[in-house]
């Protein structure tokens, strides 16, 4: 199927992103999710701000998932990343991925997320008891 | 020729906009377009040495030569989180 890839200012849905990779040729359905932690390098953290440069993020996405599908053969995946203003606790992105097989999906979540990070222009600001901080990975 | 570009994250709060039009001459490169920010706003220095470019939303080296109608982003390190 078509991955679906979605960016988003409304809070995420995991149980709809399970749905749309289910299927009954899927035999194990991992999913990641990213959420708001309240500290950070020893600081409180308020809330985060995500900004994102929303259509060139989709492409790389894109481009993620093609990649994680030749390595591992996954047919099914789904990502949403959410932008704008989040707090503790809400989750900021989610990855699930349905396989055949569990290995395949672990090492596909785990490439996707890990890959997103550093290739995706998404950038978090942390909103902390002393001031604001853009986080650089 | 005209040019896009827009702003994000910390070179957006910089700037204090979120894109603009930028008329600029026929054979201008990224990286005379960083110089041209650079010298217009001298606080983006720092967020720009460590950042990497983007046209038409394709990564791109600085070197490349910018055309008529381009999206050029400056793109700050990204990854926060682990």
């Amino acid at each position: 199927m078509e991955p679906i890839i979605l960016l988003t200012r409304e809070p995420l849905n995991r149980d709809a992103l399970i749905a749309a990779v289910s299927h009954p040729s899927i035999g194990g359905i991992v999913t990641f999710e990213g959420v708001v932690r309240d500290n950070a390098r020893g600081k409180q953290v308020h809330y985060l701000e995500y900004d994102a440069y929303e259509e060139m993020a989709v492409q790389q996405i894109r481009t993620i998932i093609a990649d994680a599908e030749q390595r591992w053969g996954i047919e099914r995946a789904a990502v949403a990343h959410r932008f704008g203003r989040l707090e503790i606790g809400e989750a900021s992105v989610i990855i699930v991925v349905a396989s055949p097989h569990r290995a395949e999906a672990f090492e596909a979540c785990r490439y996707i997320i890990d890959t997103l990070k550093t290739t995706v222009p998404i950038w978090k600001k942390e909103v902390a008891t002393n001031g604001e901080t853009w986080v650089e990975g | 020729m005209e040019i896009r570009i827009r702003y994000f994250a910390s070179i957006r709060e910089i700037v204090g906009q979120t894109e603009e039009l930028l008329t600029v001459p026929a054979t201008t490169r990224v990286t005379d377009v960083r110089d041209l920010l650079l010298a217009r706003t001298p606080p983006l220095q720092l967020v720009l040495e460590r950042s990497v470019c983007a046209v038409n939303r394709r990564y791109v080296p600085v070197e490349t030569a910018l055309h008529d109608g381009d999206e050029l982003v400056f793109i700050p390190p990204t990854g926060g989180g682990s």
